[in-house]
């Protein structure tokens, strides 16, 4: 069978079984359509975090970016890790203990106040809304190069499954169909990572390869890929170039953004104990990291290949995948010499480049330069879209829940019944899938930029003030609010001003210190901490109910299905 | 106020396990991973340079033991202060020694 033949079965074996599970798994109560009535195993809580949080930025992007920026790309390996650390440290059992459904829930509560809810629903679902676009526009680029299919289709077609099972089904559905699929996305990105390991080394564990000896005697791979990216003029692939503040303010940033993004958060409170919400966020990390140790291994496999492959080729003898892909108008080669031959060199080379290559094609066009069989590059898209698809829903469930419950129940009519508030939710989450997909059809060219947005947003917002909510009971409103907007300002402007407003003058000469828009949200966090600690010492404390509600979630003891504190 | 004494002792002990976890998460990440990769980059180990395989393999995986340490260390001192939840004990965490 050919390519698309296998793309096709692949994606719709992995389509019919995501629809069986909905079906299976249908939500009958508010409980069980937000937090899947509390009653999820932690580690099935884990690998449906995995699946939730991993996006098509991490199957199809992440390894691209790290092969094209070298060792610099570790901001992303240590950034979307290590805020689950902090995760199981910091937030995790707080948040079951506390055991309401969002986090504009314990924000609202916690601050006793209407104000601080809702900068916290419209920061949720801001950040919601911008990473969807991405999945979304993920979707199209595996349908149109794998199916055929027109983008516009493609999304469709996505739509239409996110919608099933995420509006029936709700946070209970979403929760099985995301076990399975991570169970796809990860076989899918195992097996050629796998294959090319063996092929390139003989070994077959990639993390291994990845600093093993190349089979063909040429030395150790990393040493190879160094040799070739300083021949070629792109810098030695294990050596830095970025600053080292701005290292550590993006790890900072993706980390703490991490910790504060909100469909991350709500999974813990999916599950039935403080205990198992903190096992379970470990659980999710386990899951996680035998993706995110592969893809710096498939990152270096991918550019040795490429470079072995395409560097000075005639371009009359490329492999078909180059010519595939070159009509998608991923990669594009211009002679610029006229000598027929491919020159693909980096800045410090005499010889001008002449090949253009989208980051994002490395992970989906990796089997087909190692020359995999055409049934591993058909899993491939059907991983990739189980990537985008669970990370929709969740984000989907995410926009519906603060719909519904946060402004509708808790601000607007309180008065709302059980059913009422069911029904409004699926109709949010209706909405959210039509305004996603519209996005996906219609991607804004700034995808990638809004993304930092949203990560350097959730640091700078959430995390202090729900930290602060946890470890100090002097923390009060006044404090909070003016924390989080001081945060979110800051951290708002000074990436609007950078990507939006004088795009040419993002470069590191012009930016603070030298923290590029990516890294910004690590100040803004602190900032948001120096501000709320301010101004509470010079307001007065919480009421005496709101400190024993902070006493009270401290604990794991009275925890339960459900559980409500008083506050 | 024995009752809230153990609850602040709980809490002080809870504190000191995230302070000690936390220096170590950074070490790893921040530390090997970003302001001391060059010097580590003259130890190699295999094909890697030591501060590399940090930055791309050995934070993630000092991560993951760091969160099931933290567990381990809860799970104690949940049960040492009668903390815990009351109903019935799950499948891990048996066998511990009462003190």
């Amino acid at each position: 069978m050919n390519v698309g033949a296998w793309t096709f079965v692949m994606v719709a074996l992995s389509f019919a079984l995501y629809i069986g599970i909905a079906a299976w798994s249908r939500a009958r109560n508010t409980g069980e359509f937000y937090v899947a009535g509390a009653r999820v195993h932690p580690v099935m809580n884990g690998m449906a975090t995995a699946a939730d949080w991993m996006s098509a930025a991490s199957f199809i992007s992440m390894a691209g970016i790290i092969a094209s920026m070298g060792r610099d790309g570790s901001v992303y390996l240590m950034g979307w890790t290590g805020g689950y650390v902090l995760l199981a440290l910091l937030l995790a059992p707080y948040l079951r203990k506390f055991g309401k459904y969002t986090v504009p829930d314990f924000v609202g509560d916690r601050y006793y106040s209407r104000t601080a809810r809702i900068v916290a629903v419209v920061a949720a679902i801001f950040v919601s809304f911008t990473y969807v676009a991405g999945q979304m526009r993920g979707v199209g680029i595996v349908f149109s190069r794998f199916l055929g299919v027109d983008i516009g289709q493609g999304v469709l077609i996505g739509m239409g499954i996110v919608f099933f099972y995420a509006v029936l089904g709700g946070m209970k559905g979403i929760t099985y169909t995301q076990v399975a699929q991570y169970c796809v996305l990860i076989f899918a990105y195992l097996v050629p990572a796998i294959f090319i390991s063996i092929q390139m080394t003989g070994i077959p564990v990639p993390q291994l390869g990845f600093g093993a000896e190349l089979a063909d005697g040429s030395g150790y791979l990393l040493d190879r890929l160094d040799g070739l990216t300083e021949e070629l003029g792109f810098g030695r692939y294990t050596d830095g170039r970025r600053a080292t503040l701005d290292l550590l303010a993006i790890t900072g940033a993706l980390m703490v953004g991490t910790a504060g993004l909100p469909h991350v958060i709500v999974r813990f409170y999916t599950v039935p104990k403080v205990r198992q919400a903190r096992s379970s966020a470990g659980w999710a990390l386990v899951f996680i990291a035998l993706l995110y140790t592969t893809a710096p291994a498939v990152a270096a496999f991918a550019r040795t290949n490429l470079l072995n492959t395409v560097s000075g080729r005639p371009y009359a003898e490329v492999p078909t995948w180059f010519t595939n892909w070159e009509a998608t108008g991923l990669i594009a080669f211009e002679d610029r010499n006229g000598d027929g031959v491919i020159q693909y060199t980096g800045p410090a080379s005499s010889t001008p480049n002449e090949l253009t290559i989208d980051r994002d094609i490395m992970v989906l066009a990796n089997p087909e330069i190692a020359r995999l069989p055409n049934w591993v590059v058909g899993l491939v898209a059907a991983g990739g879209l189980a990537a985008a698809l669970s990370t929709a829903a969740g984000l989907l469930l995410v926009i519906s829940t603060s719909v519904a419950h946060d402004l509708l129940k808790r601000v607007f009519r309180p008065s709302i019944t059980e059913r009422g508030e069911l029904a409004a939710a699926r109709i949010a989450a209706g909405f959210a899938v039509l305004v996603a997909g519209y996005f996906g059809i219609n991607p804004p060219g700034f995808v990638a930029e809004v993304v930092a947005l949203a990560f350097g947003l959730a640091a700078a917002s959430f995390f202090p003030a729900i930290i602060l909510g946890i470890f100090t009971r002097r923390m009060n409103t006044a404090g909070a609010v003016s924390g989080m907007i001081t945060g979110l300002g800051f951290t708002a402007a000074y990436i609007g001003y950078f990507k939006f407003l004088r795009p040419e003058l993002n470069t590191a000469e012009h930016w603070w210190w030298g923290v590029s828009p990516e890294g910004i949200g690590a100040l803004g966090m602190l900032l948001n901490f120096a501000v709320a600690a301010a101004v509470a010492a010079f307001t007065p404390p919480p009421p005496e109910d709101v400190q024993q509600l902070v006493e009270e979630i401290r604990v794991p003891r009275g925890a339960g299905p459900g559980h409500e504190v008083s506050a | 106020m024995a009752l809230a004494e153990a609850r602040r002792r709980y809490w002080r002990r809870n504190l000191t396990y995230v302070g000690v976890l936390l220096a170590v998460w950074f070490l790893v990440s921040y530390g090997f991973g970003i302001l001391l990769v060059e010097p580590l980059n003259r130890i190699r180990v295999g094909g890697f340079q030591l501060g590399f395989w940090f930055a791309q393999q050995g934070a993630i995986y000092v991560f993951v033991a760091l969160i099931f340490v933290y567990v381990r260390l809860m799970n104690r001192l949940d049960r040492r202060y009668e903390l815990d939840e009351r109903d019935e004990r799950d499948e891990r965490g048996e066998g511990r020694t009462a003190r």
